[in-house]
């Protein structure tokens, strides 16, 4: 009986492993929870990651934020939020779909060059092109606005959408739109017809993480933005415990809010993210 | 046109970008900004508005930027034009506005109505603002701190008399409740006891004196507080409020926005600070007067005017000390309304303002602040000795208002660089005289036309900033100043600044950290990634699918959010982990008071933000490793340890070989967590170099150029790994 018990053994190690590893990952979501849930400011020292009593006093507070010329400033941020970053992942998308198709189809002359030169970019410290794009968007008098805020996201988006999608044209076999090119269609016709229809998921999801990278971003939009109805919602949040100010159930009840929709979408794509990860870029 | 659908996919584009664009409006208008918020921000609206009644015509936009950034987009803004025409400030920054340009006075000189003024302010605040060439604000506020009582300890009539009085209460108070509380590791809070010792952080032409024998006696009282237990040790804002409101505490120094937070809850006096008896000096706080100035970029001067002197009028003022209970500089407000002057906060903070020292308004006393938190806190902790501690402060503000390098010709680089264009441009022609290369080329075109619109479009929003940020590097930079240097910058920074090479905050410290960091963070994720990746990946293993989706939970959490939320956690007094440990009857620690907990917290966050990735990459890889190679093993009698080690490991490597590379990159500038939730603490010796950039640009001065240098060498860094990289790899 002595392999059975081995068996046992590893099996209940694996699973002990496993419940320790979902308790780490889990505690600082379910700490952050019961932070949003605690009508105190100042949330009294404890171990436990469950509430103690149940009030939506923060979200109210954090649902109802206006401004003292009365307008609600959470729905302003709101409509920021998923403007900018709607408009970046279709910026973005739509720049980098035909071109990432030539690069997964074509061979050309100064492609390695541009792919290296793409890959060379991801590694500059964004720390040092804030001050440039800065001036950039000041002169265009941009600073401020929503589309500034979505041609900054489409530095990182950009690159980030080309090797995705390079990836993904790569994996359609050729023999479709060369079947579709002897029938005598265009190259362009093969690629609205038959490539693109083909590479709807992967658009979809390219779309997606581009949608949330820029649903995320706080460090730039803190830089660029200084209207508080400008803000997108990261900015207002971080406010809540900013050097002045620790409300931090308003902080977890705002994370909350806004953590949901991303992770909702990040369950529905995240079987497709490794590959194009891997593939080379995103900035951390 | 075969490409046509290509034209109208970049049109398409470009109109998507446009979207959303603003037109200006014309016309008389008005922009003022300020950083205040709730209470203030309602009595500035309010008397805003009354003077919009009386100037229907104009458009007066308002505009409430955040406190943190307020500085730093003031002078950004207004020299490109598009700054406010009034705001409002503290005094301290004015010298620097001055020096750049950026205001004008609100009253000239020889103005009869400056002699007016004079009677019409309180005198701190008016010296505050007067200059030669004239009044450069309307003094709105006075800004202090003062001494909060809880009357169960201190009965009305017997206020202590002196700092000695409140440390005495200690012996008759309870384990847990403090005779006085506030925090102490600020530079700003631990001003009014410096001032009692004699000292000061700035002498005033500049220089820095937080060191010397009056600092040392300063900074020695506070530790020996400290260690009697009459001051709770790293007291944040938070704590301190919590502890006062909640009866913990006799005494707490502090400003009025306490006040705004206590509210009727809790019985409470304020009196100005006290005496130091074995000084005899009296513990005088910086004072922070706050005004309204015009910017030297204002349209409407007379307009703008007008309205920063309607801000301090009578009327103004007393709404903005009703509603937004503003110590106000105007006279008349207290005789107009006798509230004011009968109300006990308002006096008593008012008298308080009167013995105050106001805060230096040189401009380097910007940068004296980080050097002398820092210097403060370490000596405080007592890991060395007070004296060294401050000295080492002192360094760091040589460090950072260190002459710039001198002013180089751009001449020869210049003429480096043509030479090396010139180069390229004639290996550009020799090739295109080859005839395959040609033949290339032209097969090259139809590529061309798919691609073009995104090229252009790279490398307008991707190259060029990149480029332009890369050439600030050779600019020395400051406040904004900028001139051209050469390499200064980089001889600078890979000379550590002239000190010792391992010096804290020299370059190759820091990067020793980063090494260190992306290490401990690889062999992290990757350790527990794969883990956990073979366990899931057992073929008879149960709620496997459950497992994996919980898993990858840190993976969905906006990092900024995680980075946050951990931050909290190791909170010192409200952190989750202080608590499970005084749960277990350890000692809570202070995790961002050493080096080693303070870089184990950043690592905690950062394994928790990164290890889903590596195991979901490994889960992928193992299931690529064909089954029949493990029977065939165990057929042959390898135990599952040898299966592991001869099979399962040199069949992941290659696969995951582009995921670490890439984890490498990412933890290497992983900004988020080290800045979020370590800050750098304690002094800047967690700061890896990407962090420390920042810091170069963003708080030191706007010192752009210097922060570049560091850009362009971790640039380089990361470049010379990859090719290095690449060469072991055989380069595909």
């Amino acid at each position: 009986m002595k392999p059975r018990r081995i068996a046992w053994g590893v099996e209940f190690l694996s699973h002990a492993i496993a419940v320790a590893a979902v308790a780490f990952a889990l505690y600082p979501v379910l700490w952050v929870v019961s932070l949003a849930l605690n009508p105190a400011g100042t949330p009294a020292p404890r171990a436990a990651p469950w509430p103690e009593v149940l009030s939506l006093v923060n979200f109210r507070a954090v649902v109802s934020s206006s401004n003292s010329a009365g307008e609600w400033l959470f729905g302003r941020q709101l409509l920021n939020s998923v403007l900018v970053s709607s408009a970046t992942a279709a910026v973005s998308v739509l720049i980098a779909t035909p071109a990432a198709y030539a690069l997964a189809r074509f061979r050309f002359v100064g492609e390695r060059t541009a792919m290296k030169a793409l890959l060379a970019t991801q590694m500059f410290p964004g720390v040092a092109t804030a001050v440039p794009l800065y001036v950039m968007l000041d002169t265009l008098k941009l600073l401020d606005t929503r589309a500034g805020l979505v041609l900054v996201y489409a530095t990182t988006a950009l690159p980030f959408a080309l090797f995705q999608l390079r990836g993904a044209f790569e994996a359609i076999p050729r023999d479709l739109e060369e079947a579709a090119m002897v029938d005598g269609a265009t190259r362009w016709q093969a690629f609205v017809l038959v490539v693109l229809p083909a590479a709807r998921p992967a658009i979809a999801v390219t779309c997606l993480f581009a949608f949330m990278a820029a649903w995320n971003e706080f460090i730039l939009a803190a830089t660029f933005l200084s209207r508080e109805s400008a803000f997108t919602l990261p900015v207002a949040l971080q406010r809540y415990v900013g050097e002045y100010d620790a409300a931090w159930g308003r902080f977890a009840a705002g994370a909350i809010l806004v953590s949901v929709p991303v992770m909702a979408i990040f369950y529905a794509v995240q079987r497709h993210l490794v590959g194009g990860l891997t593939a080379g870029s995103v900035k951390g | 046109m075969r490409h046509r659908g290509v034209g109208l996919w970049v049109a398409l584009s470009a109109l998507l970008l446009v979207l959303g664009l603003a037109g200006a409006a014309e016309g008389q208008s008005l922009t003022l900004w300020h950083a205040y918020r709730e209470a203030e921000q309602r009595a500035l609206q309010g008397a805003l508005d009354r003077w919009q009644a009386a100037h229907p015509s104009v458009r007066l936009n308002v505009l409430a930027v955040p406190f943190e950034a307020y500085g730093a987009k003031l002078e950004a803004a207004i020299p490109r034009g598009n700054g406010p025409d009034v705001f409002i400030d503290a005094h301290e920054r004015l010298a620097s506005y001055r020096s750049r340009q950026l205001v004008v006075p609100v009253v000239e000189a020889r103005a009869e109505a400056l002699s007016a003024a004079i009677d019409h302010f309180d005198e701190t605040a008016l010296r505050a603002f007067t200059a030669p060439e004239g009044l450069f604000a309307w003094p709105l506020s006075v800004k202090c701190v003062a001494l909060y009582l809880n009357p169960r300890f201190w009965p009305a009539g017997r206020d202590p008399a002196s700092l000695e009085a409140v440390e005495a209460l200690q012996g008759t108070l309870s384990r847990g409740t403090y005779a006085l509380v506030y925090e102490a590791g600020s530079a700003y809070f631990h001003a009014p006891m410096l001032h009692a010792f004699g000292g000061a952080f700035l002498s005033d032409d500049g220089r820095y004196t937080f060191d010397g024998a009056a600092a040392e006696a300063s900074v020695a009282r506070v530790r020996q507080l400290l260690a009697a237990g009459v001051v709770p040790e790293e007291a944040g804002g938070a704590l301190v409020s919590q502890l006062f409101a909640s009866g913990r505490a006799s005494a707490a120094i502090s400003g009025p926005w306490l006040a705004a937070e206590l509210g009727d809850r809790v019985a409470y006096r304020v009196v100005p600070l006290p005496r130091v008896l074995s000084t005899g000096r009296v513990m005088a706080p910086f004072a922070t007067v706050e005004g309204a100035m015009v910017s030297a970029r204002a349209r409407e001067t007379m307009l703008a005017r007008d309205l920063a002197a309607y801000l301090a009028s009578p009327e103004a003022a007393v709404l903005r000390a009703r509603v937004g209970r503003q110590v106000v500089a105007t006279r008349a407000a207290w005789e107009q309304a006798p509230e004011l002057a009968a109300d006990p906060i308002l006096s008593t903070f008012r008298r308080a303002a009167a013995l105050a020292r106001p805060m230096p308004g040189h401009p380097n006393m910007r940068a004296a602040w980080e050097p002398a938190r820092q210097a403060l806190q370490k000596a405080l902790r007592g890991d060395r000795g007070v004296g060294d501690a401050l000295r080492e402060g002192h360094h760091r503000f040589d460090d950072v208002t260190r002459p710039l390098p001198a002013r180089r010709s751009p001449t020869l680089y210049l003429l480096g660089l043509g030479v090396f264009a010139l180069g390229l441009a004639l290996r550009a022609v020799q090739r295109a005289r080859e005839a395959p290369f040609r033949a290339a080329l032209r097969r090259s075109w139809p590529a061309y036309r798919w691609v073009a619109h995104a090229v252009l479009i790279v490398t307008a929003l991707v190259i060029a900033p990149l480029v332009l940020g890369a050439t600030t590097s050779l600019y020395a930079t400051r406040e904004g100043t900028s001139y051209f240097v050469g390499l200064a910058n980089y001889v600078d920074i890979l000379r550590a600044r002239g000190g010792p090479l391992l010096a804290s905050g020299s370059f190759y410290r820091v990067l020793l950290v980063t090494l260190l960091w992306t290490a401990a963070n690889l062999s992290l994720h990757l350790g527990l990634g794969v883990v956990l990746a073979l366990v899931l990946s057992r073929p008879m293993m149960r709620l496997r699918a459950l497992y994996r989706v919980l898993l990858i939970v840190p993976w969905a959490v906006p990092s900024y959010v995680t980075a946050l939320a951990w931050k909290g956690m190791f909170h010192r007094q409200f952190g989750a982990i202080n608590a499970a440990l005084s749960a277990l009857g350890v000692e809570p620690v202070s995790w961002f008071a050493r080096f080693s907990t303070a870089f184990a917290a950043n690592v905690a966050t950062n394994v928790w933000l990164g290890f889903p990735f590596m195991m979901v990459v490994t889960i992928g890889a193992l299931a690529a490793i064909p089954r029949d190679l493990y029977e065939a093993a165990s057929v042959d009698g390898a135990t599952p340890w040898q299966q592991f080690w001869q099979i399962t490991v040199p069949l992941l490597r290659p696969s995951l070989g582009p995921s670490v590379a890439m984890g490498a990159v990412w933890t290497f500038n992983q900004f988020n967590v080290v800045f979020l939730v370590s800050g750098g603490e304690p002094d800047g010796e967690t700061d890896i170099l990407v962090s420390e950039a920042y810091r170069w640009a963003f708080t030191r001065q706007a010192q752009y150029g210097y922060a570049a240098a560091y850009a362009v060498l971790i640039f380089a860094l990361l470049g010379l790994v990859n090719v290095w990289q690449g060469r072991a790899r055989g380069d595909r």
